[in-house]
Parts: structure tokens; C-alpha cells; sequence
């Protein structure tokens, strides 16, 4: 039978038990994009049909649409050889022996326990996330809140499905929006019911690491009126995959009077391309926050952004990048103003090591008619080397004078005298160096919850080593 | 060969990568529990000798040495320097945002702790902390400020006389810390310093002022007078008198042509 020589031939004996029991045709998965892959996802997928539809047009609109001439390079990026679709069985081909050294190493240095180190490396077994996820489910479900991956979102809720889906990030919004739309798989689907309030954050990882995640991952959350919660996705140890190619859509909408706060640190191996698009709509006096980390990764666009659509709506972004050796971090954030007295902040703050490059893109728009309108930005970047590099390109269209804009962007490098200050009472320059560089992130690591601020810090800490000559 | 606290042999120092000369042969020698105090007008080397002795990597040393309990310090980079029991109370201190003052100080005390010894226990540190705060009677809430971001003048300062007071070096150089206070910050320093020599008689201080008066609250063992790069005339607490009725100038006159 052909079927079981692909699975002896990976290597997955120990999956054998659940693959037998899998009554879907395995799916054989190919590199390179075609209409009859998108056909087949969806028909694996068991989809309905305005689903098939949807990503067939969106891969029209991926071929129509021009690679981007701005942003980082993406020269280099061969669509040719990705495998656009793999189901889970063919993320676990890997065994702990095949996972560079240097990833294992990280792990143990961040001192994360083994059940999760082999999860995180995308070869172990997952029952004990599993077990969380589903005690975690079961709070949750009790509430009222839905917490599904975004197939199950499709088909257990398809009628709230539908009425959100591709609305805040449609396919013709850029290209890789429009690829992520034909041959998304795996993400997110939340939504938190009018007036409930959630206390403990809603974490991603439990649910991801109990299903693997997605190189296509779509995510879906629609906060009803009144509604608060805060969503974690992501970890700060190193994502490693084989893929080299992340292209993600986030939709948030957030309805009258909700407050919602989504946190993402991610820390991608530096092969990878990740290139997401995260968009909130925010409606009358509501209130959206992203808080995002980006590390590691060859090269990520990645620009959250809110639009505040509803009168008093306020939107905030707070980011941190670091571009090691060779890393490109394009990122920042938009906020587009359509409505009176909305506000909006931005902060950013950027470190730049060795020849790694940060640029920091932001959008603030404000339409006629949105008068008190009222933006901040700020960004700051830091350069480690006189090697690393950082451009800033802040765009602002105001149509409407009524309003009030402000931005802010300074450049610093770490000082002689800062780190002649500091080894002066003992420290290395290298402890010296870590010191300046964990205070630069302050603002935004005291933002996260302990843990994640933590792991960050301690992950700058290992990022830092070797970076002073 | 004598051992002294600290000991400067004809140091001669310019500015790095072939810069100007600045120190011309400096000759001091402080023991242990001594207080001096070095005075001279701007751009005689007072605040350079201090960075040298610290080991900025701004200046080079181009002669002499520097030596703290009779051994050489000029190989040492300036972290080991401190370790080594050298503190320099900085003119200017550098601000360092996003880093709490007690952080920074656990941070320093853990540096100097040999690996067997670990890290000091947070409730240690804690202690430690709030026994020298109350000595130098500053408030706790300083300690959790970012070190010296948008701090006043007095208040850096004052973050520079608590981390000497934490580190307990046993010679501690003071860059013009009476510079730029009013006279209750400059009461606060002056007491902090009598506190600290109070608390360790062996603890050696270099003091160098611009002004007189930080000399009314402190009364210095020696008082030295640079002038182009070099000690131009020692003596005891009176040359500060004569210094101040008499300004500088009846003393350069044995001084050669300043180069260039």
C-alpha cells in the first residue's frame, strides 16, 4: 500500500497507531503553489464550497498581484520550493537527532523542561500540552468563549465564521495576505462573548503546541461588546522548522466598548521568511493592543495595525525587534483614524547587532472628518556595532486638521561612556553591554506578563554573548 | 618595595590614538586611610587623571604607572580594576534608562563574587540595601529609580556615594562630585564621604575639587595643586586657604613652556 511505505519511509513508527486510525486519504504534499493544491487543502479540509471558492480567488489574486518593491529583500525567496501544505504527520518527520546543536543548546541555556523542548522543535510528543489545553477548554467553556483551531472555528461555527472571516485582513490587501487566503491552514479562532470578561490570558501555545503550528496560520478573534481579554501567542525560545517560510493573517475585531490585548513574541530560526499581516478593527470606545516581539528570522515584514472605526476608539502598538547577524526586522505598525476622537499610540524600539538591520515602517492616517484625533509615535533604535544598521520611514497622511500628530524617533548607540559607567562598578562589557540593552526594552518587556519578560530577558542575555569583540 | 594604597609613578597619559598630551608625569602616593584632595584650574588633568586611574579607554598611557596595594593596574580593563577595590565617583555620570538602581547594584555586587561564593542572595542584597540607604539616609524609592535618568544633579550624586557605600571599594577617586550643588547636596555628599571613611578607617579617598569649599565639610590629610598636567605644589589643609585667597598663578611660575 503506497500510503503506509510514505509513512515507513519518514520514519514514524511510533505515529503509525494514529495514522491507521486516520480515515482522511493521506495527503501527499508537494513543493510549489498550484490551483490543484489549493483544491486539494480544501478538499482535505472537508470545506464548503464559498471556502474553496475564496481561496481560489485569492490565488488569483496572489499571480496577479506584484512582489513588493519595499521592505527587505525577498530575492532570495524561492516559492518554487516550499511545501505550502503539510498536514501534521509531516511537521513530526524530524527526530530529536536531526535538530542543530546549536537550537538544542538554546534550550537547555533558557532551562526549558524536556517534554517541551521536543515540542518546540517539532518532534515530540504532546500529551502533556494536550492535557493543559484541555483542562484550560474546559474554564473557558463554561464562560461562553470559544478557543478552537480556526478549522474547527470553520466548522462548528459557520455562520459567525463567515460573517467575519476576511473582512479586516481581505485577500487584495497585499500579496502574501492574498497567499495566506488560499492555502491558509491551522490558527486560531476565538471569540469572547458580549460582557465577559476574561482574567487569565487565553495562550496560544497550549493549543498550537497540541496540534502543531502553521506555516500559513490564519487566526480569527472577534471580541463581542464589552468584552476584555488578553491572547498570548507565541514563546520566546526558537521556533525551529524546517520550513523557511511563515506567512501568517491575524483579523481582530474588537466591538463596542471590548478591550482586547494580543501579545506575540516570536523567535524564528534564521532561515525563515515571516511575513505577517495582524489588523484589528476597533469600534466605538474600545480598545486594541498589540504587543509584539520579533527575533531571530532572516528577514520579517510585519506591521500590526489598527483601524479605528468607531467614535473614541483607542488602538496601541508596542514592539520590539532585534536583528542579529544578518537579520533584517522590518517592522512597526499602522493606525488609521475614521473616526472622531480616536487615539492611538505607537511605540518601537529596535536593536540592531552585528551586521543585523532593523527598519522601522509606520503608517499613521487620518481621515476628513476625524476631528480630536490624536497620535503618537515613538521610536528608538538601538545599534550594538558600528556595523548594524537602522532606517526609519514614518508615513503620516492627516486629511483632516482637526487633529493632533506627534512622532518621535531617535537613534543611539551604545555608549563609551555608558559602558565605561558600568564596567567602572565591576561589570564585564559584555554584562555591560546586556545591561544597556535589557533597559532599552524595559518599557515594553514590563508590559508582558513575568514569565514571557523573563524568558525575554534571558534570551537577550544569550543573544548578547559574542556580540562585544 | 613599599607597598602603598594607591601609588602614581611620573604617569604621563594623552588623549587615545595619538591625541594630546594631557597628564606630564603625575606623582601621588596615598595610604591607606589618608583623604587628599587635588585641586587646580580647568584643564590642569585633574578629572583626566581620575579616568586614567579607572582605566577610560579615551586616554592612553604613554609612561609611569599606576599601582593599587603596590601592583600595577594599567594591564587591568576597568571592570577588574574595580574589582580589585578601586571606585571612581564619576563627574558625569552616565545614565543608563530602563535600569533600576538596585538592579544595577545587585548586578555589580554579583560581578565581584567568586563563582563558588554565587550570586548573593536577594534577601541579602535587600538588606544590605536598605542598611546603607539608611545610613546615607535616602529614601527606599531611590533605589528603584532608573540609574541617573533625569536625575538632578544632586541626585546623581547621590547615586554615586550609594554605590560606593554598596561596592566599599578601598580607594575611592571622587571626580568633582561637589560640583554643581547647592549646598544641602553638597552637605549630603560631604557627610556620606565622613560616613563611609567613618565606617572603614582604611578606606583611602582622592577627592578632586575645583572648589574650596567641599574642604569646609571635609578636612583632606594633603592637599595637591595640578597645573599642566603635573602636581605642581603639595601641602597640608592650609595650601587650600592660600589657594583661595591667592588663586593659581603665583604658583606656575617654576612651570616650563606648556607644549605646542
Amino acid at each position: 500500500m503506497p500510503d503506509n511505505e510514505t509513512v515507513t519511509d519518514l520514519g514514524l513508527d511510533e505515529y503509525k497507531y494514529d495514522f491507521v486510525t486516520d480515515e482522511k486519504p493521506l495527503f501527499k504534499a508537494e513543493k510549489g503553489l498550484s490551483e490543484e493544491l489549493v483544491r486539494q487543502i480544501s478538499a482535505h479540509k472537508d470545506e464548503p464550497e464559498w471556502m474553496l471558492e475564496f481561496r481560489l480567488k485569492a490565488l488569483e489574486t496572489f499571480y496577479s498581484k506584484p512582489m513588493p518593491n519595499w521592505g527587505g529583500d525577498l530575492s532570495t525567496l524561492n516559492l518554487d520550493e516550499i511545501y505550502f501544505y503539510l498536514k501534521p504527520q509531516d511537521h513530526m518527520e524530524r527526530s530529536w537527532d536531526d535538530v542543530p546543536e546549536n537550537i538544542k543548546q538554546t534550550f537547555e541555556r533558557l532551562g526549558i523542561p524536556e517534554a517541551e523542548r521536543k515540542i518546540l522543535a517539532g518532534v515530540g510528543a504532546q500529551f502533556e500540552s494536550e492535557m493543559v489545553y484541555h483542562s484550560l477548554k474546559k474554564e473557558w467553556e463554561e464562560q461562553g468563549i470559544i478557543f478552537e483551531s480556526i478549522e474547527d472555528g470553520l466548522r462548528k461555527y459557520p455562520e459567525l465564521f463567515r460573517e467575519h472571516f476576511a473582512t479586516i485582513v481581505p485577500p487584495q490587501d497585499n500579496k502574501y495576505a492574498a497567499l495566506n487566503s488560499a492555502v491558509w491552514s491551522g490558527g486560531s479562532f476565538v471569540c469572547i462573548p458580549a460582557g465577559v470578561k476574561v482574567e487569565i490570558p487565553l495562550q496560544a501555545y497550549f493549543r498550537v503546541n497540541a496540534e502543531q503550528m502553521g506555516q500559513f496560520e490564519r487566526t480569527l478573534i472577534i471580541c463581542e461588546e464589552g468584552s476584555q481579554a488578553h491572547y498570548i501567542e507565541g514563546c520566546t525560545a526558537p521556533v525551529y522548522t524546517t520550513e523557511s517560510f511563515h506567512s501568517g493573517v491575524i483579523e481582530i475585531v474588537v466591538k463596542k466598548n471590548a478591550r482586547f490585548r494580543y501579545t506575540t513574541i516570536q523567535n524564528w530560526s534564521n532561515n525563515m521568511y515571516n511575513l505577517v499581516t495582524q489588523r484589528a478593527m476597533v469600534h466605538e470606545n474600545a480598545n486594541m493592543e498589540w504587543v509584539d516581539g520579533n527575533l531571530g528570522s532572516k528577514l520579517t515584514m510585519k506591521y500590526p495595525s489598527c483601524y479605528l472605526v468607531g467614535e473614541r476608539a483607542h488602538g496601541e502598538i508596542l514592539s520590539i525587534a532585534y536583528a542579529g547577524d544578518g537579520q533584517h526586522q522590518d517592522t512597526g505598525g499602522k493606525v488609521v483614524h475614521a473616526a472622531p476622537n480616536t487615539t492611538s499610540q505607537i511605540v518601537s524600539k529596535s536593536i540592531s547587532k552585528g551586521t543585523g538591520r532593523s527598519t522601522y515602517r509606520g503608517l499613521c492616517k487620518v481621515y476628513d472628518g476625524a476631528i480630536n484625533s490624536k497620535s503618537n509615535v515613538e521610536c528608538d533604535a538601538l545599534l550594538l556595532n558600528d556595523t548594524s544598521r537602522t532606517d526609519t520611514y514614518p508615513y503620516i497622511e492627516i486629511d483632516e486638521n482637526q487633529s493632533s500628530i506627534g512622532h518621535e524617533a531617535s537613534v543611539s548607540k551604545v555608549g563609551e561612556e555608558q559602558l565605561f559607567y558600568l564596567m567602572s562598578r565591576g561589570l564585564s562589557e559584555e554584562q555591560a553591554m546586556t545591561m544597556v540593552v535589557r533597559g532599552f526594552i524595559e518599557p515594553i518587556a514590563k508590559e508582558l506578563p513575568l514569565e514571557y519578560a523573563i524568558e525575554l530577558n534571558r534570551l537577550i542575555e544569550l543573544e548578547m554573548e559574542g556580540s562585544v569583540g | 618595595m613599599s607597598e602603598h594604597l594607591l601609588e602614581i609613578r611620573d604617569l604621563q597619559a594623552r588623549v587615545a590614538d595619538g591625541g594630546i598630551e594631557i597628564l606630564r608625569g603625575v606623582d601621588l602616593v596615598i595610604e591607606p586611610g589618608e583623604m587628599h584632595a587635588l585641586m587646580g584650574p580647568n584643564g590642569s588633568g585633574k578629572s583626566t587623571l581620575a579616568k586614567v586611574i579607572a582605566g577610560h579607554p579615551g586616554y592612553e598611557v604613554t609612561g609611569g604607572d599606576v599601582l593599587l596595594d603596590g601592583k600595577s593596574v594599567l594591564d587591568l580593563e576597568p571592570d577588574e580594576r574595580s574589582r580589585s577595590g578601586l571606585f571612581l565617583a564619576f563627574q558625569y555620570p552616565a545614565e543608563i534608562p530602563g535600569v533600576s538602581i538596585a538592579n544595577f547594584l545587585r548586578t555589580s555586587l554579583n560581578a565581584r563574587r567568586s563563582e563558588e561564593e554565587g550570586d548573593l542572595d536577594v534577601f541579602a542584597f535587600q538588606k544590605l540595601l536598605n542598611d546603607k540607604l539608611g545610613l546615607l539616609q535616602v529614601q527606599p524609592s531611590f533605589a528603584a529609580r532608573y540609574v541617573n535618568d533625569g536625575f538632578s544633579g544632586g541626585e546623581k550624586k547621590r547615586n554615586e556615594i550609594l554605590q560606593m557605600a554598596m561596592l566599599e571599594p578601598s580607594m575611592a577617586v571622587m571626580d568633582e562630585t561637589d560640583s554643581g550643588l547647592d549646598i544641602d547636596a553638597l552637605r549630603i555628599v560631604s557627610e556620606g564621604v565622613s560616613t563611609l571613611r567613618g565606617q572603614d578607617d582604611r578606606m583611602g579617598v582622592l577627592l578632586i575639587t575645583h572648589y574650596k569649599r567641599i574642604l569646609g565639610y571635609l578636612q583632606p590629610d594633603q592637599v595637591h595643586v595640578m597645573l599642566n598636567g603635573r602636581i605642581a605644589h603639595s601641602g597640608g589643609p592650609e595650601l587650600a586657604d592660600q589657594l583661595e585667597e591667592m588663586g593659581y598663578d603665583w604658583l606656575h611660575e617654576p612651570e616650563p613652556e606648556p607644549v605646542g
